[in-house]
């Protein structure tokens, strides 16, 4: 057991090290550092300008996307290799947000189901950040349960022809591309009638509008279709197969490991290391420091969570099932902590705005950024199913429309 | 990095599980449990046997001299099959103390027969309710002889040894502490036996009564032994917790598999995936805090103060999270005298106040943590 690099991975760190060192935009590295969870903004600077042209300097240099193969404009390293990336990038990687779901899902999903011209064509431009993808596969209709969706494509000719309606599309308002996943035949069981396709973003009768979060952010956007016209040559796998798409899709999120979730804790212990109670420093109070050491231990459980599939991945194995339990932990963690900040505020923790509230209303903006991280991405009732069936074993749950005629199934609860 | 037992560990660790499936089977554990004997003498003979009492021992002191690596594999192993003998005790706390403390001559003296099964130690450290603290101790020692009363004391009525923790000086600081070695069967010592709510692992009062002790190092740093070896106990102890929890959490699996209510497998509702759920979730937190713990451990590393407070937390939490759940996937029959989820509920709250209870490991792990960042 130890934490040593071996000599080719101390190597890859070195030179990644170096490279990081002469080239990352580092006046904004401060700003970078002391962002939490729904606060990274960079004074003075447009921060998805600075994350393109970051992305495009690893990219002109070979350090994007390392784990791709180079001819779609990857570095084709290990998963280790890139994880000490992650490491030695530190808080630039946070840069790196808004091409986390095009890097993560659409560009593997490419690489899987995309003809070979259009990999060598839509990939190298994906991973050099010139080209950002979304992934449109939720609707007001299926959130956890996606393949209740109701997206229509039909075919005419050689094309299809889109028309219905995604949400909570991460991205979609800069987004050049995006994967889509939509209902082809509505006369057969759920799960058996989508098909996965990619699109350019700018299509005529593509409309974005962003949502307006409970946070006052908007991420997120509502995106519709009206005769949207798809050439078959941007189908991805075959026809009535996009949910075994959507499955590679979502796959592949599980060997992304290293992008750390945010638990907020580090913000916490300094807060209390400054903060002065009535009676003393809060960090010599019991009930504070007793709340302290459970969260300290999530973080740090977590945080070696992490190093043993890091581990796994170093020694060319598969990472085991541990490692889904970090977004379950960090999202509720991250809003408990937040919450408990304004409570060691006092009357006080109300107060957001930047000039009067405690450093500058940080753990404000985390507590209104936080329900969504409970939600996004699988919800944490989701994430304990999958924990539930996938680690565990117990059955999944009894689905009463699984055998049934999509168009046949009740889409009203209380009549 | 390799931040994993090695495949030799992981073999050790299987040679364990598989030996202790066989000779401490929940049967065995229920003869201790109800009262039939003090500890399992066969399973501590065999346990000498395979060489798992002196894993960590060195070889010139008649051990295996592997490691602590090893011993953190084979004390999961033990937390996960309950064994009814005086492991802790002997090999966490009075092994651990010689280790550190130990005179050539007392090391010879005590730890081939540790390794042998020949010899039972513990630590008599508290005296009355209250956590790890250099005020607490008052058992006092004046010529060689020590004078005072410890409870309660792990395996004290059937230890042969007994570390003890004694005051010898007033001025307040942690320098008053020394510790002692006491031979507790040359006499002088009264032993009373205190029920407890783990009956499978027994708990004593021990009365010195000018009874003779030999120092065990030097005289004023007993608290600072003490320290380390509460440290290095509390990161072997969270690998006995986190065995138990694996097991508590695969004991609910089975059952809600098994057990039918309302046409199904309770194990299919949502209530019961996701208690399950969060049991898998606190025992792997612990998990990766204890691995972490096991590598301070084993490399003497700076961290190990901290390390072994955030393993120590994390492991009691999921112990006492695991097993109370346990007993709730099982319902009705979870809380019966019969079936075995009440011997892991009793063991995970027994073990979450020995050492010193969750509020004490909370506090230091805070304190440690700060003086790691001034550093």
């Amino acid at each position: 057991m130890n934490f040593d690099d071996t000599p080719q991975e101390a190597a890859f760190r070195a030179e990644a090290k170096a490279w990081i060192g002469a080239n990352a935009p580092k006046q904004y590295e401060e700003e970078l550092r002391k962002s939490s969870l729904g606060r990274t903004v960079l004074k003075g600077a447009n921060i998805l300008e600075v994350a393109k042209a970051w992305q495009k300097k690893k990219a002109d240099a070979g350090w994007a996307c390392l784990h791709w193969p180079k001819e779609y404009g990857g570095r084709g390293s290990s998963p280790i290799e890139r994880v000490i990336w992650q490491q030695e990038e530190g808080p630039f990687g946070k840069l790196s947000g808004m091409f986390i779901i095009g890097h993560g899902m659409c560009g593997p999903t490419m690489m899987a189901f995309a003809g070979e011209e259009e990999k060598r064509k839509y990939l190298p431009p994906l991973a050099s950040g010139e080209k950002v993808w979304c992934q449109l596969f939720s609707e007001p209709a299926g959130g956890s349960d996606v393949a209740g969706l109701r997206t229509r494509a039909e075919k005419t000719g050689d094309d299809w022809i889109i028309n219905g309606q995604k949400i909570w599309t991460s991205g979609a308002h800069y987004s050049d591309y995006g994967i889509l996943l939509t209902r082809t035949d509505p006369n057969v069981a759920k799960h058996k009638g989508l098909t996965m396709f990619f699109l350019d973003m700018k299509s005529p009768g593509v409309e974005v509008r962003p949502i307006k979060q409970a946070s006052g952010q908007s991420d997120f956007n509502e995106v519709y279709f009206t005769d949207v016209k798809i050439p078959d040559s941007q189908r991805l796998g075959a026809v009535n197969d996009g949910w075994n798409v959507s499955l590679t899709t979502l796959m592949n999120e599980r060997m992304s490991i290293g992008a750390g979730v945010s638990t907020g804790f580090p913000e916490l212990f300094d807060f209390c290391n400054s903060l002065l109670l009535d009676d003393g420093p809060a960090i010599e109070d019991r009930n504070v420091r007793s709340r302290l050491a459970n969260y300290a231990v999530k973080a740090s459980g977590l945080k070696y969570t992490s190093m043993r599939a890091i581990s796994a991945l170093s020694k060319g194995d598969r990472p085991g099932p541990e490692n889904s339990i970090g977004k379950l932990v960090a999202g509720s963690m991250v809003q408990e902590v937040a919450m408990y900040a304004l409570d060691l505020q006092g009357a006080a923790g109300a107060l957001s705005g930047p000039e009067d509230a405690e450093i500058a209303g940080k753990f404000q903006a985390m507590l209104l950024r936080a329900p969504g991280t409970r939600v996004e991405g699988g919800t944490d009732e989701i994430m304990r199913n999958i924990i539930a069936e996938r680690v565990l074993g117990l059955p999944g749950d009894i689905r009463v429309d699984k055998d049934v005629p999509f168009n046949k199934i009740p889409t009203k609860g209380r009549a | 990095m390799n931040f994993d037992f090695s495949d030799e560990q992981k073999q050790m660790r299987d040679a364990a599980r598989k030996f202790l499936a066989e000779k401490c089977p929940p049967k065995a554990v229920r003869e201790v449990l109800d009262g039939k004997a003090t500890y399992d003498k066969a399973l501590w003979k065999g346990l000498a046997e395979m060489g798992f009492l002196g894993v960590a021992i060195p070889e010139e002191f008649g051990g295996a001299g592997a490691g602590h690596l090893e011993l953190c594999v084979i004390a999961e192993e033990m937390g996960r099959a309950l064994a009814p003998v005086p492991f802790s005790s002997t090999v966490y706390l009075a092994a651990e103390a010689l280790l550190l403390a130990g005179s050539d001559a007392q090391k010879q003296k005590w730890l081939p027969k540790i390794a042998a099964g020949d010899a039972i130690g513990t630590l008599a450290l508290f005296e009355g309710k209250g956590n790890p603290s250099p005020q607490a101790i008052k058992l006092s020692a004046s010529g060689g002889t020590l004078s005072g009363v410890k409870k309660p004391v792990p395996d004290g009525a059937i230890a042969d040894f007994a570390v003890v923790a004694a005051r010898t000086g007033s001025t307040g600081r942690d320098a008053d502490i020394s510790l002692f070695l006491v031979d507790l069967k040359a006499g002088g010592v009264e032993v009373r036996s205190l029920t407890n709510i783990d009956p499978t692992h027994g708990q004593a009062e021990l009365t010195f009564r000018n009874c003779k002790a030999e120092p065990l190092g030097a005289a004023g740093e007993g608290w600072g032994i003490l320290t380390q070896v509460l440290d290095r106990a509390a990161v072997l102890m969270a690998f006995e917790q986190v065995g138990g929890s694996d097991r508590a959490l695969e004991m609910g699996r089975d059952y809600a598999l098994d057990r039918i209510a309302f046409g199904r497998p309770i194990g299919s509702f949502q209530a019961v995936k996701h208690i399950l759920a969060d049991m898998y979730v606190s025992a792997t937190l612990a998990r990766s805090n204890c691995y972490y713990g096991a590598w301070a451990l084993s490399t003497n590393a700076s961290e190990l103060p901290e390390a072994a407070a955030a393993a120590r937390i994390s492991a009691t939490q999921a112990f006492q999270h695991c097993s109370k759940n346990n007993i709730q996937v099982h319902g009705g029959m979870g809380f019966t005298w019969e079936f075995d989820c009440h011997m892991y509920y009793r063991r995970a709250n027994a073990t979450a106040v020995t050492l010193g209870s969750l509020s004490y490991w909370e506090d230091q792990l805070i304190d440690r943590m700060r003086k790691k960042n001034a550093a």
